[in-house]
């Protein structure tokens, strides 16, 4: 045991020194930022790209104020005590001026409660779960992407618009199948009181039966379905959907499924003319997204999935408030970022002062086959201010602080 | 020898498995100080009757009466509590334990300190480990690691381990099995010697019929499930249904040219 | 009706997947006693390399030779692993092996993210079953209908396999008795090689064959690996009937129930196993596994408490730690603190498994517990930071209780798997319990009062509590209790035939060890502010094994080595590279074939290196004679 201990010094003294880094100098501003590098690649790989096109950018035309953009990235393995680790080496060694980033919604409120505690800003890039800006929203976590209400409410618009009356629902059983189900409902009920829920299926997230899934779904002969599930899973049940012939003559509503990272697996067994969410690289045609889209596959030879446009867009808000804050002190970056406009590939956004949640919108549209691959047509902006509850709603739903 | 009430006394005792009979209506008794040899051919039901004389069977039917208490159907560990101890055919001790701890293990249980946090086992009644040791002969192997010792030593130990809760009755099954020859005698004549001191009955089965007519003051034969014979060993001997069976199975007992013949 | 017979059958195409994978770890562990945990990520290339063979080779000829031809790849695999790793640990400490298969398990994760790329990929389906055929009305893939017919008919090789050739008949008595059928003159490395090569076969082809069905990724084998586990030990360990039965069980239970409940099947699986266990302690059709053989000479130092020199030095390596502050700066001063809680955690673990002899799989179960009754405390009663941190463990100590209990009427594997199935339970009522527990969202906001909030104090606090807690297990260790916990793991028979009743001793340091890494647990809560699911997961239940038997099972306080190596080890990858799991996985290799009884087992060994005793052979010297 003497040993041991002396080893946990020893073991301790190597862990730091690697870190205790003498202070960088004036000339750079840092950001941390992190991620699921290692548990989610498929999508953390193209987010990757995208934000160090913006580092790229932003230092090319000379940097925050002057000085050079660093971004320090770190992964959390998908663990959200993890993701505070390396938030906190972030902070306490790295001395970043503020935190960016993270994919799952747990690690998103993981790093929001660090960044609420040890007085940090953060801006969230990925996570959908609608708490990290409302029910357990802070002063000091802001939030990019468009949120699991706002891409439901989307949705529901569409969706209202369909015959059917007999609604089904598949949805991953943990938080955000969940809660995105509940919005649906809501929301759908709100607009046509006369639709019944006939079935809903719940499978483990990541271990989904579905031939079962599938059966029993197609059991209760409903008119339309709705579907959460995504990656490996959604991979599964289109399969089996198809092979058993659920999606025929039903309608599909589904979150997330436009998105190339989620379509394009599906290649040519792609389901057609699904209403979902998602991001048309391809047959956007405005002149910030052609900018965005030339300057990404000029580096990367690849095209961009929308992990790409928020990593993007993540560093250039970042590095907006940054610029118009002046300082790292988070008091300032916090005034600096509520109201803030940033333009972005999809348009001007807004970070919102209200709930700090930004304005960035998603497409929706139909799935269809095009060449043996999964596209997105007809395919429509919707604008995320359009899609928020009122500002009362909202400040109620807020805690105080 | 007999005294008022005996130390041991089993009446009817009865087991099947499955349509089986193990064992049928044995009854016997035993008394302190006394050595009494459990034998039969292979299959006879001496496992099965030991099992539930020391409580790792249930009985099917009859009773089992230890020291004045009726025992029928109890736990190995109550059995012992009431001054029973016991070794093993294939020995069971402590090989992560030295062999000191072995026995400190049974004299803690035995002082009842097993919940008691502020005893220090390898503190705790190490002269009394130690006298058990020296009786058995392994005084000088004390602070060996158990897992070192030779069969025979094991053997030893466990007699040790056997004595620490001061038996009234030893129950012991094959005690010398799979130990050299010289060696079976040695550890029968120590356990006997041990057993009239200290006026223990024992209670033992073995295959090696030197250690039997050696050893024991009496004798009971199990045939199929059901004793068939009972006296010393000078009337086991000329007994001519006991002849009969060891003969029917080509092994003819020669009382003094065979080692450990297997019946 | 016709509904339920195509469920009835979709059921039972599910099983046949199951039923490969699961047939294969059956014989593997059946023989060699190895727990693979890499059976999944065989599983995952056969998938994988079929992918890549069935894309290359068109045709009904090259798609289903690239199956066979995947399963035989990755088969050969399995025979290099084999041969260059597992052999040189068969003579390690039970559960050793373990070890090592995990650690390829993390290297094959990265490996195949390298090789094949991030994103989830789409095979082909297979020529000839890619519709449906229609019954009454309900349309059933042709693919399931392959996969009802394969499932019996590998069950019908099989049986072929080990009753009617002489290979089979030495598997089986290889099963029965290893030492035996060594004895017998049967060369026992070339018959483990080829068990592990069919075992591995049958997971590969269980992988491959899902490509049509399935997106191949990098998480398929923690998919699917749990689930077999479950699958073999419901049937029974060693018996390929049993897994068919099982797997038949388990899917069907799944396709039924799901109707009924559909948010039950997250837990299905246990559930049946918890009751299956319960009722029948081996599986459905196992045996009463034969009380594991101690490897000769293995264990040779006898466990005793520190000397006083060695006392001191414990204080003063306590003292150095306690001046970190001195030093280290906020970061580093956090990430002590989480070793130090985590040296708290396989401490507990550390004292169930050395001591007890009890190998938990679920014992992050009550270091979550612990967690979660601090956030309960602290956020719903509100109590003050002291009050939580004394209470909340208490959770953990009354899960330790109930689940404790049952699992220690099980011993070996099958104690292991009625943990891991407990464990299960508990995490999928904080997963989907969303209005108590947040769900995956976690309670957040569990911040220590400002007394402890600085990272010093905090580490202060955590050391102590550390200390404290490895004293205290070291004091029970010595204690009686120990003594006679020991004894039950060394010899039930001969524990019980000394007073010692076994099951309740056996309980008692299950609530022990349960109480201490709720301990753990509600410190964690703390130093991280919030509470998540995965407090009370696999991976952690997993890590606190590897960091057991990294420091070495057979030693009084490995555990604190392996954990401050482990988790130091692992927080500086994972800060340092996105191919931590590679790197992890590649040194815990080395670590097995370098050190098999761990990092402390190996320090102990080289200071206490001395001639070794000769074997005392009494059989030929009487023990008096020879004693001293």
């Amino acid at each position: 045991m003497q040993r041991s201990k002396r080893l946990l010094a020893a073991t301790l003294a190597i862990v730091f020194s690697g870190l205790a880094q003498a202070a960088q100098a004036q000339s750079e501003i840092k950001i941390g930022e992190i991620n699921s590098y290692s548990l989610l690649p498929a999508f953390t790989e193209p987010y990757r790209k995208g934000w160090q096109l913006a580092v790229e950018e932003i230092n090319a035309a000379g940097g925050v104020n002057g000085k050079k953009l660093v971004v320090v990235s770190k992964d959390d393995g998908g663990k959200p005590a993890d993701a505070q680790t390396a938030a906190n080496e972030l902070v306490s060694s790295e001395n970043v001026a503020m935190l960016t980033g993270t994919f799952l919604s747990n690690i998103g409120l993981a790093v929001s409660d660090f960044a609420n505690q040890k007085k940090v800003f953060f801006l969230a890039a990925e996570p959908l779960t609608d708490a990290i800006t409302w029910a357990k929203g802070n002063r000091y976590t802001f939030r990019l992407r468009p949120s699991n209400y706002m891409q439901a409410a989307m949705l529901v618009e569409a969706a209202a618009k369909l015959p059917a009356k007999r609604w089904a629902t598949i949805a991953p059983n943990y938080e955000y199948g969940q809660s995105a189900v509940a919005v649906f409902k809501k929301l759908m009920s709100e607009k046509r009181p006369d639709i019944q829920w006939v079935e809903e299926q719940w499978p483990p997230q990541g271990k989904i039966d579905a031939g079962p899934v599938v059966q029993a779904v197609a059991s209760a002969n409903p008119e339309a379905i709705l579907n959460v599930t995504f990656g490996a899973d959604l991979v599964k049940l289109v399969r089996e959907g198809n092979t058993r012939g659920l999606f025929k003559d039903r309608s599909v509503v589904s979150f997330l499924t436009g998105e190339p990272e989620y379509l394009d697996p599906l290649k040519d067994e792609t389901p057609e003319g699904w209403i979902v969410t998602g991001y048309p690289w391809y047959s956007i045609k405005t002149p910030e997204h052609d900018a965005f889209l030339k300057a990404y596959q000029a580096k990367y030879n690849d095209y961009p999935r929308l992990g790409s446009i928020v990593g993007y867009e993540t560093i250039k808000s970042a590095a907006a408030i940054l610029a118009k804050a002046n300082s790292t002190d988070p008091e300032k970056l916090i005034a600096a970022a509520e109201g803030l406009s940033v333009p972005s590939p999809f348009g001007e956004i807004v970070f919102r002062k209200i709930d700090h949640q930004s304005t960035l919108g998603a497409f929706v549209g139909r799935t269809a086959l095009k060449d043996g691959k999964g596209v997105m047509v007809d395919s429509v902006y919707r604008k995320g201010s359009d899609y928020l509850p009122s500002d009362a709603e909202v400040a109620k739903m807020r805690p105080k602080e | 020898m007999s005294v008022a009430q005996p130390l041991l006394s089993v009446e009817g005792l009865s087991k099947s498995y499955g349509g089986v009979h193990a064992v049928r209506g044995v009854s016997f008794a035993l008394n302190a100080g006394e050595i009494l040899a459990l034998i039969g051919p292979n299959g006879a039901g001496k496992s099965t009757c030991f099992d539930m004389l020391n409580g790792q069977t249930t009985p099917g039917s009859g009773r089992i009466n230890l020291l004045g208490e009726d025992t029928t159907g109890k736990k190995p560990r109550e059995i012992w509590r009431l001054g029973v101890g016991r070794t093993f055919q294939i020995t069971a001790t402590f090989p992560t334990m030295t062999v000191r701890e072995n026995v400190q293990v049974a004299l803690v249980s035995y002082g009842r300190r097993l919940f008691n946090l502020w005893t220090s086992t390898p503190r705790y009644a190490r002269a009394e480990a130690g006298r058990l040791l020296e009786l058995v002969g392994m005084g000088g192997y004390a602070e060996r690691p158990c897992g070192e010792l030779a069969y025979g030593d094991l053997k030893r130990l466990e007699l040790a381990i056997a004595l620490a809760n001061q038996p009234k009755l030893l129950l012991m099954d094959e005690p010398t099995a799979g130990m050299a020859p010289r060696e079976r005698i040695e550890l029968m004549r120590l356990t006997a010697q041990i057993a009239r001191e200290q006026g223990i009955g024992v209670l033992f089965t073995e295959h090696d019929m030197d250690v039997v007519f050696e050893h024991a003051d009496r004798i009971l034969v199990l045939n199929r499930g059901s004793l068939i014979a009972e006296g010393s060993p000078e009337e086991v001997r000329r007994n001519p249904q006991v002849r009969a069976i060891y003969l029917g199975e080509g092994l003819v007992y020669d009382a003094r040219h065979r080692e450990g013949a297997p019946t | 009706m016709a509904f339920y017979f195509v469920q009835f059958l979709t059921g039972l195409a599910s099983a046949a997947s199951l039923f490969l994978v699961a047939s294969g770890l059956s014989i593997i562990f059946g023989v060699t006693r190895i727990v693979n945990f890499a059976h999944g990520a065989f599983y995952m290339l056969g998938a994988y390399v079929a992918f890549t063979l069935t894309e290359r080779f068109s045709g009904a000829i090259g798609f289903w030779g690239g199956i066979v031809a995947a399963a035989a790849i990755v088969a050969l695999v399995g025979v290099l692993v084999e041969m260059v790793l597992l052999r040189r640990i068969y003579h390690a400490p039970e559960l050793f092996q373990l070890l090592a298969t995990f650690g390829l398990t993390l290297m094959v994760e990265d490996l195949v993210v390298l090789i094949w790329g991030p994103s989830d990929l789409l095979g082909r389906r297979a020529p000839g079953f890619k519709g449906a055929v229609d019954f009454f009305g309900q349309n059933i893939p042709s693919y399931d209908l392959f996969l009802i017919g394969l499932g019996p008919l590998v069950l019908g090789l099989l049986w072929l396999l080990f009753q009617r050739t002489r290979w089979g008949v030495l598997v089986r008595a290889a099963t029965q008795d290893r030492d035996m059928v060594a004895a017998l003159g049967v060369n026992q490395k070339w018959l483990f090689t080829s068990v592990f090569a069919v075992g591995v076969f049958l997971a590969a082809l269980g992988g491959a064959l899902q490509i049509p069905r399935d997106a191949v990724h990098h998480a398929m084998d923690l998919r699917i690996i749990v689930d077999v586990f479950v699958v073999v030990v419901i049937g029974g360990l060693g018996s390929i009937i049993g897994a068919f039965v099982a797997a038949v069980l388990v899917s069907e239970l799944n396709a039924f129930g799901i109707l009924i409940f559909p948010k039950i099947s997250i837990i299905l699986v246990f559930l049946v196993m918890a009751a299956v266990l319960i009722v029948r302690p081996w599986g459905l059709f196992g045996r009463q596994e034969a009380a594991a053989r101690r490897t000769p000479g293995l264990t040779i130092n006898p466990w005793r408490p520190l000397t006083s020199n060695e006392r001191l030095a414990a204080v003063a390596a306590l003292a150095l730690a306690a001046a970190l502050p001195l030093i280290g700066g906020n970061y580093a001063l956090t990430v002590g603190s989480e070793i130090a809680i985590f040296v708290i955690f396989a401490a507990s673990l550390h004292f169930l498994m050395s001591v007890g002899g009890l190998a938990s799989f679920g014992h992050a179960a009550y270091f979550g517990l612990g967690a979660y009754g601090v956030a309960f405390l602290a956020k719903l009663a509100g109590l003050p930071m002291i009050l939580s941190l004394l209470l909340g463990p208490l959770l953990g100590l009354a899960g330790a209780a109930v689940f404790g209990f049952f699992a220690v009427q099980l011993s070996g594997v099958y104690f292991a798997m009625l943990t891991l199935a407990f464990a299960q339970i508990v995490w999928s009522i904080a997963f989907q319990w969303v209005a108590v527990t947040g769900g995956d969202n976690g309670i957040l906001g569990v911040w220590p009062e400002s007394w402890a909030a600085s990272p010093a104090h905090f580490y202060w606090l955590s050391i102590a509590v550390a200390a404290l807690a490895v004293a205290v297990l070291r004091i029970i260790v010595f204690s009686p209790f120990g003594f006679a916990l020991r004894a039950t793991r060394d010899s039930p028979l001969r524990g019980e035939a000394i007073g010692i009743d076994g099951k309740r001793i056996q309980w008692t340091a299950f609530v022990i060890a349960g109480t201490v890494a709720g301990v753990a647990g509600a410190l964690f809560a703390y130093l991280k502010g919030s509470i998540f699911p995965d407090s009370l997961g696999i991976s952690l239940s997993v890590d606190a094994l590897v960091m057991v038997l990294l420091g070495g099972v057979e030693t009084v306080s490995g555990a604190i080595l392996g954990a401050i190596v482990y988790k130091a080890l692992s927080i500086w990858l994972v800060s340092q590279t996105d191919l931590s799991k590679l790197v992890l996985g590649g040194i815990i290799v080395l670590i097995v074939v370098a050190f098999p009884k761990g990092i402390v087992g190996m320090l102990e060994t080289i200071r206490q290196r001395r001639p070794p005793t000769p074997p005392k052979s009494a059989l030929l010297t009487s023990g008096i004679e020879t004693a001293e």
